[in-house]
């Protein structure tokens, strides 16, 4: 149980404009003028999939951010984005945040069936929530709400998303020149699901994706997203300040859990520190939402390492971008020892089996 | 070149009637590879853009799902920022319903394609809208047909308020003055559809906005098009409606305080070659009854009979009973016919002089603005609708996925060339540009906020 993880065998990415950090666009080589365009994309994405990275993660949120003219702000959707890169990489799992709040599940539903169509069977969906009023008041449809009621709505969200990723079985198209049918309308299923917030007929207008179910990404930084996580995650993304207490929240959760990391590298660890010290002198108030590793990238190899049993790997959140992901990419990657990846999907490299549709296993409704 | 140029638009041929799945060369309509395939084509042959509609609810016909037409599509806005990758000039327009999509939401998704395509983005905002549908959304099918424009202008209103909410020079990304951006305006509407407040969440995209389309034919729609959109998808296609239609349009913006030729007026068209007129013809007439077999000329007739029809033999007569008329037999598309017992005594009438049986009477009238004939031919056609202004071009519907445009690019868009009336490159990167477009004009309602 308290054998150290010698090998973290998942490796994911989060990328954020020009990192985490507001103030990361002025450091030299972030390029900030070509922040909202593909070309800033791509080139980030180039070094993740030949890295052969598990997952990138596009952030999102309806959330401006600063209020401060000096820190960066604005972002693209999310699905947009990972869309976007989704014929550029071969190999690197998408996964977009999109929340649950203010958007309608069968959109979601459908934007992520469709990037596992458009990247072959490598996309992911991270789930979050809107809990500010200022995302509210862009909607003008509910108020703000607790943590505790938003998580109950995602988890509904979860739920029907996943009907509605079932609700056309696998070879529901039969083409069957004989009747003139092109699909077999027993094998598409209303889902017909009533929760709290919300209710939804269904199926979907999507076909089944190629992974069947993209992967279900959540993030845990308390209990209700916890619960959320436990119940309907394929992958939970622990913030934590420190590996041991990651570790003992991932025991409560019987699913594979990834480490977040802020990360800030460069050669020299001194440098490293100067420049975290410069970031935050140009926009204090920044302080870690997680375990924060300012060093070389040495020195992450060995936190990686020494990751406690019962994290699966880690997802780096790069605190300033290209540069630390390009150390991950050339100094960190080649010295963790990880296996290539087993197949071409998401679910492969997570050890996840294509599942097959509900409907079909248990028969017509 | 004073020639008036043709503008043309390529139609994924997925869900719709006149997609041909029996040809064994017919592909998936949703692998991304046939996306790829016809976007690639597009692009190959100059057009202006690449075109997607969109359906919100499986079809249904007698209470079960519509199983003999192409049935399921991917998420428009993610099959287009997919495609922007892989394709640099094509204009990227999607089909996206105004009625259950959220202003400050769709704004966000249309500013994102049109950054990561540089330009090249167009909202086809239709609205139709029914509790069918309503039953897969949150906000319900509560939306009544009069309140549906209602909506869809309060949207566009919100989403140009969020596209102008950074000004041209908002983001300063300076690091020697350490400025990102200044001058982030919050938009503010209350209205019988929003109550919306806030900053917009990109800075302004490369077109400014993206393009507006509109689809939808009440006096309403064409309304709501005349004062807000940059182009209109029609079904008005022959030479006589074309004319009528362009001109009722033109005439509208003009009413509305623009330029009549602030818009560009595009029919939906197929289209059949052959070497010979008759051979084009003879193809015309094959692809027809594949579109249209047995099963297809049935449910035809059902949505005008407003009844089940299992066991009628389309080889015969029409049925020699009257239709109902009030009936909703068929979920998820418009009605054919607004009065069904006056269609089915013009359908008789129009069977018996030519001698038609049922299946080849709905051949004959459910057929779309079609071009046959050689490419020259079908080019000069094209060409003569343009120059006598019964439309700026058209949007081409193929019936075969994903290799339907082929031919068309390989053999009639060098024939349109040669007569000046098509671009032999692009002149320009963005939708726009391609269009003959002006760049829009900051909203002044938006009030800009430090
Ligand atoms: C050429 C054309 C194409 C259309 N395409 C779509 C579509 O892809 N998706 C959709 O929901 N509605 C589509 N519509 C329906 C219109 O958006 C519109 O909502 C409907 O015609 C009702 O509006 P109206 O009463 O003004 O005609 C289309 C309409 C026309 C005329």
């Amino acid at each position: 149980m308290s054998e150290p993880l010698r090998h973290p065998v998942r490796l994911g990415v989060e990328l954020d404009a020009a990192g985490r950090h507001p103030a990361a666009w002025r450091l030299p080589g972030a390029r900030p003028a070509e922040l909202f365009t593909a070309a800033h994309w791509r080139r980030l994405a180039a070094t993740v999939d030949a890295a052969d990275l598990d997952l990138l993660v596009v952030p999102d949120s309806f959330r401006l951010g600063s209020a401060d003219e000096r820190d960066q702000r604005g972002r693209l959707d999310a699905v947009a984005v990972a869309a976007n890169l989704a014929p550029l990489t071969r190999r690197t799992g998408l996964v977009p945040v999109v929340t649950t709040t203010h958007t309608e599940p069968f959109h979601t539903q459908k934007a992520v069936a469709t990037l596992d169509f458009t990247s072959r069977g490598r996309a992911g969906w991270q789930v979050e929530v809107s809990a500010t009023p200022a995302e509210a008041d862009l909607f003008g449809r509910k108020a703000a709400a607790p943590a505790q009621e938003l998580w109950a709505e995602a988890a509904e969200t979860v739920d029907v998303v996943r009907l509605l990723w079932d609700s056309w079985e696998d070879d529901a198209v039969v083409k069957d020149l004989a009747t003139g049918r092109f699909v077999d309308r027993d094998k598409l299923h209303y889902v017909d699901f009533t929760g709290e917030h919300f209710s939804v007929k269904g199926p979907s207008i999507t076909p089944r994706s190629p992974q069947g179910q993209p992967l279900v990404v959540v993030p845990v930084r308390d209990e209700p997203s916890l619960a959320v996580a436990a119940a309907h995650a394929d992958l939970a993304r622990l913030e934590a300040p420190d590996a041991t207490v990651a570790a003992r929240r991932a025991a409560r959760l019987g699913t594979t859990t990834l480490l977040d990391v802020e990360v800030l590298l460069r050669r020299d660890a001194s440098q490293a520190q100067e420049v975290a010290a410069h970031l935050d002198e140009l926009s204090p108030g920044h302080g870690p939402r997680t375990l924060r590793h300012v060093g070389t990238p040495a020195s992450l190899v060995e936190l990686l390492h020494d990751l406690p049993a019962g994290l699966d790997g880690a997802v780096l959140v790069p605190l300033d971008l290209p540069a630390t992901l390009e150390l991950v990419a050339s100094d960190v990657v080649p010295h963790l020892g990880r296996p290539p990846a087993a197949g071409t999907t998401l679910r492969d490299r997570f050890g996840l089996t294509r599942p097959a549709s509900r409907y079909a296993v248990g028969g017509t409704r | 070149m004073s020639k008036r140029q043709v503008h043309l638009g390529a139609h994924f041929p997925g869900v719709n009637n006149t997609t041909v799945w029996r040809d064994p060369r017919a592909g998936s309509q949703v692998d991304f590879s046939s996306f790829e395939h016809l976007a690639r084509t597009a692009e190959r042959g100059l057009m202006d853009f690449f075109f997607l509609a969109e359906g919100l609810r499986l079809r249904e016909q007698r209470g079960k799902i519509h199983d003999l037409d192409v049935v399921g599509r991917p998420d428009t806005l993610t099959v287009l920022n997919s495609l922007a990758s892989v394709t640099t000039h094509l204009g990227l327009a999607g089909t996206i319903n105004a009625t259950f999509n959220e202003a400050a939401e769709v704004a966000r998704q249309f500013a994102s394609l049109d950054h990561l395509s540089g330009g090249r983005a167009a909202w086809n905002v239709v609205t139709s809208s029914d509790a069918f549908t309503g039953e897969n959304f949150r906000r319900g099918g509560y939306l009544a047909h009069a309140d549906r424009y209602v909506r869809a202008r309060e949207v566009l209103d919100v989403a140009r308020a969020f596209w102008d909410s950074w000004g041209a020079d908002a983001l300063v990304a300076d690091p020697t003055t350490g400025v990102f951006a200044r001058g982030i305006g919050e938009v503010e509407h209350h209205g019988p559809q929003f109550d919306v407040r806030g900053p917009g969440l990109l800075p302004r995209s490369p077109q400014g906005h993206p393009v507006l389309f509109q689809a939808g034919d009440s006096d309403a729609g064409r309304e709501f098009g005349a004062t807000y959109a940059d182009a209109i998808f029609t079904m008005h296609g022959t030479l006589e409606a074309g004319v009528a239609f362009t001109a009722d349009m033109r005439s509208r913006a003009v009413r509305n305080g623009r330029s009549g030729d602030d818009l560009r007026i595009l029919p939906g068209a197929t289209f059949v070659l052959g070497d010979t007129l008759e051979e084009a013809k003879e193809n015309a007439r094959e692809i027809r009854f594949l579109q249209v077999g047995p099963e297809q000329a049935v449910a035809f007739l059902e949505q005008v009979w407003g009844r089940d029809l299992t066991g009628f033999d389309p080889s015969g007569p029409l049925p020699d009973f009257e239709p109902e008329v009030a009936s909703d037999i068929a979920q998820g598309r418009t009605r054919m016919t607004k009065d069904p017992r006056e269609t089915a005594r013009t359908w008789r009438q129009l069977a018996e002089a030519n001698g038609w049986n049922a299946r080849e009477l709905v051949v004959e009238v459910t057929g779309r603005q079609q071009f046959v004939g050689t490419p020259g031919q079908v080019a000069a056609e094209i060409d003569a609708y343009v120059q006598a202004d019964a439309c700026d071009g058209f949007i081409l519907v193929p019936h075969l996925t994903p290799t339907g445009l082929d031919e068309f690019v390989e053999k009639v868009v060098p024939l349109l060339q040669e007569r000046g009336s098509y671009r032999t490159e692009y002149t320009g990167q963005t939708l726009r540009d391609h269009l003959g477009l002006s760049h829009p004009h900051a909203v002044p309602s938006v009030r800009a906020t430090a």
